[in-house]
C-alpha cells in the first residue's frame, strides 16, 4: 500500500501522514468502516437476543401454566360395594354413581339437605364412577367388600390444590364455596388428597370435563392424518420432482409448472382447506372430520414444500456424477435410479420431514374440512371422527374452564415437543447420510 | 522446447479468453478454414465427415473432418473456447444431454453411423468410453466404481467373473497394488491422480474400443500427471484414445498425430513431431509458439 496510490483520489490537503505511515484521509475512512462493522455487529446481536428474549417468554408462559397439567388431584373414598347395589344381571347396569355419593355421605356424615349434599357430591369428578365400573368389570369378587380406592378430583378441587383459586375473593365469584373448602381442608389434614401424575391426559380422548379430557384422541388423530399426508405427499412429490429436474423438456410449459409450484407454496393454508371441503368432501364424499380427508388437505398443502426440497437436493448432485455414469454408458433411468437419487435422498427427507412438522402444526385447514368437531372417541382408523393436535388445543383454548387453561398449555407443549422431535431427526438424517465427495 | 515452457506458464491466452461472451457472434463471422495437412487414415475406428455442431444459434464445430486410427493417441489442442470438449463429447454422444446442442455430418464407429436414429447410445458409450477433466468417481467403494459398468451391461456371470474384471482393470490403469487391500473403501477417499486412474479403471472395465480423455491431468499435479501419461502410452497397445489437452509438451509426450482447432474449425492436423516442429498453418505456428494474433 503506497501513498502514490492515494494521492491520485485523495485531495492533497488530506494528505497530512500519521504516525502509521497512511494518509489522516485514509485511517479517518478505515475508523468509519470499522464502526459501522461494529455497528452491524452489534444490530445482529440485538436481533438474536430480542428474538430469543421473545421465545424465552413464551416456553416459560407455556410451560409455566402447562407444567401442572401433568399432574391431577386424586381423592381417598372408603367404597363398600354392596351386595344390595348389584341385584341386576349385568354389572355393568349398577349404579357406580351412588357408591361414590354412599362413601362421600359416610365420609362427613354431618351433611345435609339437598343443597349441601349436591356441593359435597361436586368434590369428586364423575370420572370416578367409570373407575369402580372398570375396577367391577375386571374383578367382580370386590362385590360385597369394601376398598379404600383414589379418584379423581373435580376440575375445581383440583384448581384449588393447585393454588389456581383465589380464596380471599367473596364467595359468589369462586367456584369452590366455603363449605366446599372446610370439607377439602379436613380430607387434606387425614392425607386423602394428593397430586397424582395425570395418566388420564395421555390415555382419554377429549371431554367436556377437564379432569378427564386428554390429548390420546388428539394425538392418534394428528398421527393418522401424517401419515396418509406422508404417505401420499412423498412418492408424489420426489416423483414429480425427478421428473421436472431429470426428464422434464426445456419447454413453457414446464417453466409454467414450476411458476405454478411455487406460487402454491405461498398459498395460504385455509385457502387449501376450503379446496379440501369443494373436492374431497362435497364431490368425491370422503367423510368430513376424518384424518384420511385431513391427510388429503394437508397433501395438498406439504406436495409444493417437497417438490421444491426435492428438485434442490437433486440440483445440488453435481452433474459429473451424471456424467460419470452417463459415461460407462448406464441409460438416463439409471444413472438417476442408480446415483443421483441416493445422493439426493437424504435432503429428501430433510424437506419431507419439515414439510411433515409444517402440516403437523397446521390448523386452519382442518377447521374447514370439520376436524374442530367435539369427538370424545379416541380414532380407532382413518376414517373414524378425529381431532388434530393443533385443532384440540384450538378448542380448549376456547373453553371457558378454568382448568381447560392449564391443559390448553400442555397440548401446546407436546405438540412443541413433537416438532422439535421432528426438527432434531431432519437434523440428524442431513448429518448422518450427507455423503461427501 | 524453451518456446513451449513459455505458453504453459503464461496460460491466459488475452486475445481468446478475454473475448469468450463474445465469442459466439464472432464465431459465425469467422471463415471455414480448410484443414491443413491430411485428417485421414488407412485403417480408421472412427471416421468424422463434415460434422458440424451448434448449441442454438451458435455454431461451436465448422464442417470437421477427422479419423481416428486403431491403436493411436490422437491429440487436440487449441485454445479455450475453440471446440475440442465440443468435439470429442460428440465422438460418444455425450453431447445428447445438452439440450440446445444440434451435431450434423456424419461420424461412424468401424460401420456403425452413431448418429443413426436406430443406434443406442448405451452400448455406444460402452464402446466410447469417457475420462473426465476433473476425477468423478462415484461416491462408492472403489471395487463398485469399477464394477458397475460391467453390471448394467451384463458383460459378467457370476461375482468370480465380476473380480477378475475388476482386478485386471485395475491393474491395467496401474492402480492395483495402490488399492487392492482397500477395495471397499471409497473410492472418493483416493488422492486426485488415484482418483483419474480409477475413473479409466472405470472406463476400461467395460471393454470399450475408443477411450475419450478430455484434459485428464488438468486438475493433477506433475508426478499424478506423468504417471497417466505412462498409462496412456500403455493403453495405446489395446485401445484407441482421443485426448484433448491445452499442455502442448503433453501432447507431444503422448500422442503419434496432433489436431489443431481454432474457433470451431480444423486448422491442421498431422504427425505430432511436424506439427510441433513443423507446423504448415500460421495460426497453428501461432500457437504453439505461444503468440497470437
Ligand atoms: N452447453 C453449452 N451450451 C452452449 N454453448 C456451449 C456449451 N458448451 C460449450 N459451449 C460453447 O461452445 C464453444 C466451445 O466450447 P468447448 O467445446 O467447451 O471448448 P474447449 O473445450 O475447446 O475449451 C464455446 O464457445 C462455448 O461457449
Ligand atoms: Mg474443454
Amino acid at each position: 500500500m503506497n501513498s502514490d496510490n492515494h494521492r491520485t483520489i485523495i485531495p492533497a490537503t488530506a494528505l497530512d501522514k500519521s504516525a502509521s505511515g497512511f494518509s489522516v484521509a485514509f485511517n479517518k475512512r478505515l475508523q468509519r468502516r470499522y464502526r459501522a462493522e461494529q455497528r452491524f455487529k452489534w444490530l445482529g446481536i440485538a436481533a438474536i437476543f430480542s428474538a430469543l428474549a421473545f421465545l424465552a417468554f413464551l416456553l416459560t408462559t407455556v410451560i409455566g401454566d402447562g407444567a401442572s397439567a401433568f399432574r391431577q388431584t386424586v381423592i381417598q373414598l372408603e367404597i363398600s360395594f354392596d351386595k344390595e347395589e348389584f341385584t341386576q344381571e349385568d354389572l355393568l347396569q349398577a349404579d357406580y354413581q351412588r357408591l361414590v355419593k354412599t362413601a362421600l355421605s359416610e365420609r362427613f356424615p354431618e351433611v345435609a339437605g339437598r343443597q349441601d349434599k349436591r356441593l359435597l357430591y361436586d368434590l369428586v369428578s364423575s370420572g370416578a364412577s367409570y373407575k369402580l365400573l372398570n375396577m367391577v368389570r375386571d374383578n367382580p369378587k370386590l362385590i360385597g367388600s369394601r376398598q379404600t380406592i383414589w379418584v379423581p378430583a373435580n376440575d375445581d378441587v383440583d384448581m384449588l390444590i393447585k393454588g389456581k383459586i383465589d380464596m380471599d375473593q367473596p364467595e359468589g365469584n369462586r367456584r369452590i364455596k366455603d363449605r366446599q373448602f372446610q370439607w377439602i381442608s379436613s380430607i387434606r389434614e387425614a392425607g386423602q388428597v394428593e397430586l397424582r401424575f395425570n395418566r388420564a391426559f395421555f390415555t382419554n380422548g377429549d371431554s367436556r370435563e377437564p379432569e378427564l379430557a386428554g390429548i390420546r384422541g388428539a394425538i392418534k388423530g394428528s398421527f393418522y392424518t401424517l401419515l396418509i399426508t406422508l404417505l401420499l405427499s412423498f412418492p408424489i412429490g420426489v416423483a414429480a420432482a425427478i421428473y421436472l429436474e431429470e426428464f422434464a423438456p426445456d419447454n413453457r410449459f414446464t417453466a409454467f409448472i414450476e411458476v405454478n409450484i411455487n406460487n402454491l407454496a405461498a398459498v395460504p393454508s385455509i385457502i387449501f382447506g376450503l379446496l379440501g371441503l369443494a373436492i374431497f368432501i362435497n364431490f368425491w364424499g370422503v367423510p368430513r372430520s376424518t384424518p384420511l380427508v385431513g391427510g388429503l388437505v394437508l397433501t395438498l398443502m406439504t406436495l409444493p414444500t417437497i417438490i421444491i426440497a426435492a428438485r434442490a437436493s437433486l440440483k445440488s448432485v453435481p452433474p459429473s456424477i451424471r456424467e460419470a455414469a452417463l459415461g460407462v454408458g448406464a441409460s438416463k433411468i439409471q444413472t438417476v435410479f442408480h446415483h443421483v437419487l441416493p445422493l439426493a435422498l437424504p435432503g429428501m427427507l430433510t424437506g419431507t420431514i419439515i414439510g411433515m412438522a409444517q402440516a403437523l402444526g397446521e390448523t386452519a385447514p382442518l377447521l374447514m374440512i370439520g376436524m374442530v368437531a367435539f369427538i370424545v372417541d379416541v380414532p380407532g382408523s382413518i376414517t373414524d371422527p378425529a381431532a388434530a393436535l393443533p385443532v384440540q388445543i384450538y378448542l380448549w383454548a376456547d373453553s371457558p374452564e378454568r382448568a381447560f387453561t392449564e391443559k390448553t398449555s400442555a397440548a401446546i407443549m407436546v405438540l412443541l415437543g413433537f416438532l422439535v422431535i421432528m426438527n432434531a431427526l431432519a437434523v440428524f438424517m442431513r448429518k448422518k447420510f450427507e455423503i461427501t465427495w | 522446447m524453451n518456446t513451449v515452457t513459455d505458453v504453459i506458464t503464461q496460460p491466459a491466452f488475452p486475445a481468446i479468453t478475454g473475448q469468450r461472451d463474445t465469442m459466439a457472434v464472432t464465431k459465425l463471422d469467422t471463415p471455414l478454414e480448410k484443414t491443413v495437412g491430411n485428417p485421414f487414415v488407412e485403417k480408421p475406428r472412427m471416421t468424422c465427415r463434415d460434422v458440424f455442431v451448434h448449441y442454438g444459434e451458435s455454431c461451436a464445430i465448422k464442417d470437421v473432418s477427422i479419423d481416428v486410427a486403431g491403436n493411436e493417441v490422437l491429440a487436440m489442442i487449441g485454445p479455450s473456447g475453440c471446440g475440442k470438449s465440443t468435439f470429442l463429447r460428440c465422438l460418444n454422444r455425450m453431447n445428447d444431454t445438452v439440450s440446445s446442442c444440434r451435431v450434423s455430418g456424419e461420424i461412424r464407429l468401424d460401420d456403425m453411423n452413431i448418429y443413426d436414429a436406430s443406434v443406442d447410445v448405451v452400448p455406444l458409450r460402452a464402446r466410447v468410453g469417457m475420462v473426465f477433466q476433473k476425477p468423478n468417481p462415484f461416491p462408492k467403494s472403489i471395487y463398485d466404481n469399477i464394477a458397475y459398468g460391467p453390471k448394467i451391461h451384463g458383460l459378467t456371470r457370476n461375482k468370480a467373473e465380476l473380480d477378475e474384471v475388476v482386478e485386471t482393470s485395475l491393474k491395467k490403469a496401474g492402480l492395483w497394488t495402490e488399492v487392492k487391500d482397500r477395495l471397499a473403501e471409497p473410492g472418493t477417499g483416493l488422492s486426485g491422480g488415484q482418483q483419474q486412474r480409477l475413473c479409466i479403471a472405470r472406463a476400461i472395465a467395460v471393454s470399450p474400443e475408443v477411450i475419450l480423455m478430455d484434459e485428464p491431468c488438468s486438475a493433477l499435479d506433475p508426478i499424478a500427471t506423468a504417471k497417466i501419461e505412462e498409462l496412456i502410452a500403455e493403453l495405446r497397445t489395446q485401445y484407441s484414445i482421443v485426448i484433448v489437452t491445452h499442455a502442448m509438451q503433453q501432447a507431444s509426450r503422448v500422442s503419434q498425430r496432433t489436431a489443431y482447432f481454432h474457433l470451431g474449425n480444423l486448422v491442421e492436423v498431422g504427425a505430432t513431431e511436424h506439427i510441433f516442429t513443423n507446423p504448415k498453418h500460421r495460426l497453428t505456428e501461432d500457437y504453439i509458439t505461444g503468440r497470437f494474433g
